[in-house]
């Protein structure tokens, strides 16, 4: 039967919320299906995006499972994201269910819920979701009548922290893992879906692809780590396996991006140009769990932004990857692009962390066109000594090269972005800073001939990842962290010479607290996060919205039994022998390479990229068969 | 040796040789957009579409797209108006074409001409809306009428940029009625019309003058709660009808293209 609309009991809503458009759906390029498009048999998937529908509808990951799902004749798949607590407060007063942005239908009426976590801060924007939609937040409550919660993303790498609320997790490239998760709903289905729920979720845990937390006992140590996790039922594998796409040039999706009404964080179109990242930065989980390096061919991307253009209309194109101008063909890709659209008011960006003049010549060669957009490095870390740690190898003199190339070339503001709180880090590692952020005004202003330089200098706090060589290491306290950034500040605001001409960004050093305590987490988090949420947490990854002060009383509350707490998971280092919570959770990295890529990190010593040198031997490629693949130039 | 110029390579953006006046309507659930979101959805249908408009110069060229009197969010509209400057003459009603079909349903292309004189935003002096008040009875509205008619200055408050802003919105009012107890929708929020009930759903036609600062419909019903204490139970309900000249003392609204138009006939 089909599920009715509830657009004409949420209108008379909109007018009393904040950027109402956010709910009407509409986008170009987005469809409403047919409930039965398949009969009885259709499989439906509700795709939500736990976070303000400005963030999420750019996200290209749902993006693409949107587009993928809805291309098959015996599927569909509707969009939905968190709704802001205005709208939410309204809802529960006139007793309105989460919905789609598409056909505004009842998300608890689909078959699937994927939910994305690009962040961990996104966890109780789920609970929201949940509730508001009638689903039992915890997934041992859910019947027949709910859906099935699937998540997927980076965060869900490590999902132990709200795998009470989820019935099953995917790891790694979705596109692929929709469609089998797609096929075997659909076969489940077409014979009457035998066994109910429970059966379903024991064909999808069969696989080996599809983790079902509920399908694992974890059992603890007195002293609070975690003794063993082991699967509870027949056929049920002791690990489960990272999905990952071979050959993108056959998945050249979006190809029709969404284009919102609505102002969004992104206002442009993004072409993926590769997959993966070999560069071995040891803080960045992207880079270590997205392995190994797939590459698009020149031809497949030329075409996705030719017709990408077409089918939007957007006059901005991103290359997008985690390190775009390590692309083997980029400067032949990049000099084809901005001669196909020379004269046209097309732009073309390139995001990159490279700190190189390479770098420098590609931003130009896409700015032929007259749009310049900003020139950003990410040296990561403000000594050479800490840029071995962390295996970011770029020296000063590479940097200051560099500047003065971007400064000559005609930029006249450069950012660079920094970290604070790694490991081994000392107060002096982060003065250093302070001095390299001095010289590149300094070497700005001589190579240009100019006084009005300005370079912004952007500082995140670290916070540890799994399935990276530094899950074992403790994370700084946001005590140490506010500390040295204040002894950074003061150092360039009591220079005169470049006080005016450096502006340093940095948070508050407590919410990377909490990241850390979702990120390294396990089970016994659920509760805190639960209380958090109770207590009336939403939106935390915006800082209007979180409150430190409230995570800290609720895991003092929800911990008070056990002998773990806020500071055990966070700023306490672990050993080789400890189980880590996400250690059956495989994303093809050898646990031997990442310990001693951790050593190696202790001891500054760095590992080459993969993609240029001989394999180091993650274990990547060899454990999951796969294997690098170079579009070539 | 890399260098760059300070201004764009390449030659200066093409000349304008023509300019096309549209208007459009922004109906049903798209009345929830901002002007900023009407603005890049016309840019952007623009470029799918394949209308040659001129662009600005310099780094950041933008298409030359002159907006008039853009509605409130949450109000629709039969009646909002744009000028494109073209770089290349086009038939205009090919211009219309091919921008509505490039615009998503709800932003819809009524008509357009080529600007013959003038400029159209002096043209456009009054507004004709359509209020419906769900909830609010015939004979509660019209007598709330009467007393706001009969009152010579009404202060309202609005939230502007700059604050908190007091102004009359009462003088810009040309005309002023109820013009329908009408045949209500469902209320959704009630949770639809019991069989057999008329619940109320008063609608007033309203003429405004542009003025500055601008006085809008939300304006009028501050002024009708003030004067008369008339609350609406749900949010009304907006509708720009029509935009352009005032024709005479009784307050109607003309076609504010009429004129480009007639100049083409003769």
């Amino acid at each position: 039967m089909p599920v009715a609309s509830v657009f004409d009991r949420l209108e008379p809503l909109l007018p009393l919320v904040v950027t109402p458009v956010q709910y009407v759906g509409g986008e170009l390029n987005s469809q409403v299906k047919d409930w039965d498009v398949a009969g009885e048999a259709t499989v439906r998937w509700a795709l939500l995006y736990p976070d303000a529908y400005e963030v999420g509808l750019p996200n290209q990951g749902l993006m693409i499972l949107y587009e993928v799902i809805n291309e098959r004749s015996d599927a569909l798949a509707e969009r939905s994201y968190a709704v802001r607590p205005d709208l939410e407060h309204l809802m529960r007063e006139h007793g309105l269910p989460q919905f789609t942005v598409d056909g505004h239908r009842p998300v608890g009426a689909f078959d699937l819920l994927g939910v994305s976590f690009a962040t961990e801060l996104g966890y109780t924007n789920l609970l929201t979701a949940l509730d508001l939609a009638g689903i039992p937040l915890e997934a041992r409550d859910r019947t027949e009548d709910h859906p099935i919660v699937v998540a997927g993303g980076h965060a869900a790498f490590n999902p132990e922290p709200v795998a009470d609320f989820l019935d099953a997790v995917v790891l790694g490239d979705g596109e692929q893992a929709v469609l089998d998760i797609t096929d075997l709903v659909s076969a489940w289905k077409a014979e009457g879906s035998p066994g109910g729920r429970t059966e379903l979720l024991v064909r999808l845990a069969r696989t080996g692809d599809v983790y079902v937390p509920r399908f694992y006992d974890v059992d603890y140590l007195p002293d609070g780590r975690i003794k063993r996790v082991t699967p509870n039922r027949l056929g049920v594998p002791w690990r489960v396996r990272k999905r990952t796409l071979e050959n993108l040039d056959a998945w050249p999706y979006p190809r029709r991006p969404l284009v919102p009404l609505a102002e969004c964080v992104h206002e442009r179109m993004s072409v993926e140009i590769f997959r993966g990242c070999t560069r071995g930065c040891r803080f960045c989980q992207a880079g270590m769990v997205s392995r190994p390096v797939r590459e698009r061919s020149r031809q497949v991307v030329a075409r996705m932004v030719e017709q990408g253009l077409a089918a939007t209309g957007y006059e901005e194109v991103g290359l997008l990857s985690l390190s775009s101008a390590d692309h083997s063909g980029i400067e032949k890709l990049t000099h084809e692009l901005a001669d196909r659209y020379r004269g046209t008011n097309v732009g073309l960006s390139l995001p990159s962390t490279r700190v190189d003049a390479f770098g420098v010549d590609l931003a130009a060669e896409l700015s032929r066109n007259g749009r310049r957009s900003g020139l950003t490095f990410a040296p990561e870390g403000g000594s050479e000594r800490i840029r071995r740690v962390i295996n970011k190898q770029v020296t000063e003199e590479d940097l200051l090269r560099t500047v003065a190339t971007a400064y000559t070339g005609g930029w006249r503001q450069l950012k660079l972005y920094f970290m604070c709180g790694l490991p081994t880090e000392t107060d002096e590692d982060v003065l250093r800073i302070a001095d390299l952020a001095k010289r590149v005004v300094a070497t700005g202003r001589e190579a240009s001939g100019q006084r009005d330089i300005r370079a912004t200098v952007s500082i995140g706090a670290f916070v540890p990842k799994p399935h990276t060589p530094f899950q074992w290491a403790a994370q700084a306290g946001h005590e140490v962290v506010d500390a040295r950034l204040a002894l950074l500040r003061e150092a360039i605001r009591s220079d005169r010479r470049y006080a005016r001409a450096i502006t340093v960004r940095y948070g508050d050093g407590r919410p990377s607290l909490v990241e850390g305590l979702l990120s390294r987490g396990d089970r016994r988090v659920s509760r805190v996060i639960r209380a958090v949420w109770e207590d009336g947490g939403r939106f935390d990854g915006w800082r209007e919205h979180f409150s430190f002060d409230r995570w800290a009383a609720c895991a003092e509350a929800a911990l008070a039994d056990e002998p773990v707490d806020l500071d055990w998971y966070t700023t306490r280092e672990r050993d080789v022998v400890e189980v880590l919570p996400w250690d059956h959770l495989d994303s093809g990295l050898d646990r031997e390479w990442l310990w001693e890529d951790w050593q190696n990190a202790l001891a500054e010593v760095p590992v080459t990229d993969c993609r240029w040198t001989p394999c180091s031997d993650c274990g990547v490629c060899e454990g999951l068969g796969t294997s690098i693949e170079l579009a070539g130039c | 040796m890399l260098t760059m110029a300070r201004v764009p390579e390449g030659p200066p953006p093409a000349p304008v040789v023509q300019r096309v006046r549209l208007r459009y309507a922004k109906r049903g659930r798209l009345r929830f957009t901002s002007h900023r979101d009407i603005q890049r959805a016309l840019e952007r249908a623009v470029r799918r579409a394949g209308v040659p408009v001129a662009l600005s110069a310099g780094f950041t060229p933008r298409p030359r797209i002159s907006y008039a009197n853009a509605v409130p969010t949450g109000a629709a509209s039969e009646a909002e108006y744009v000028e494109l400057a073209l770089s290349r003459c086009c038939e205009a009603s090919w211009v219309a074409g091919a921008l509505d079909s490039a615009l998503p349903p709800g932003l819809d292309v009524l008509d357009a001409v080529v600007s013959r004189s003038g400029a159209l935003a002096d043209r456009l002096e009054a507004s004709l809306w359509r209020i419906e008040l769900p909830g609010v009875g015939h004979a509660e509205a019209t007598a709330a009428v009467g007393v706001l008619l009969g009152t010579e200055r009404v202060e309202v408050e609005r939230r502007t940029k700059s604050g908190m802003r007091s102004f009359d919105a009462r003088s810009a009012i040309v005309r002023l009625e109820v013009v329908g107890p009408a045949v209500p929708g469902p209320d959704p929020v009630a949770g639809g019309v019991a069989e057999g009930e008329d619940p109320p759903c008063a609608i007033l036609a309203l003429v405004v003058r542009h003025a500055t600062p601008a006085v809008r419909p939300d304006d009028v019903l501050a002024a009708l709660r003030v004067v008369a204490d008339l609350a609406p139970p749900s949010p009304p309900r907006m509708t720009r009808l029509a935009q352009g000249p005032l024709t005479d003392a009784g307050g109607a609204v003309a076609d504010p293209l009429t004129i480009d138009r007639d100049v083409v006939d003769t």
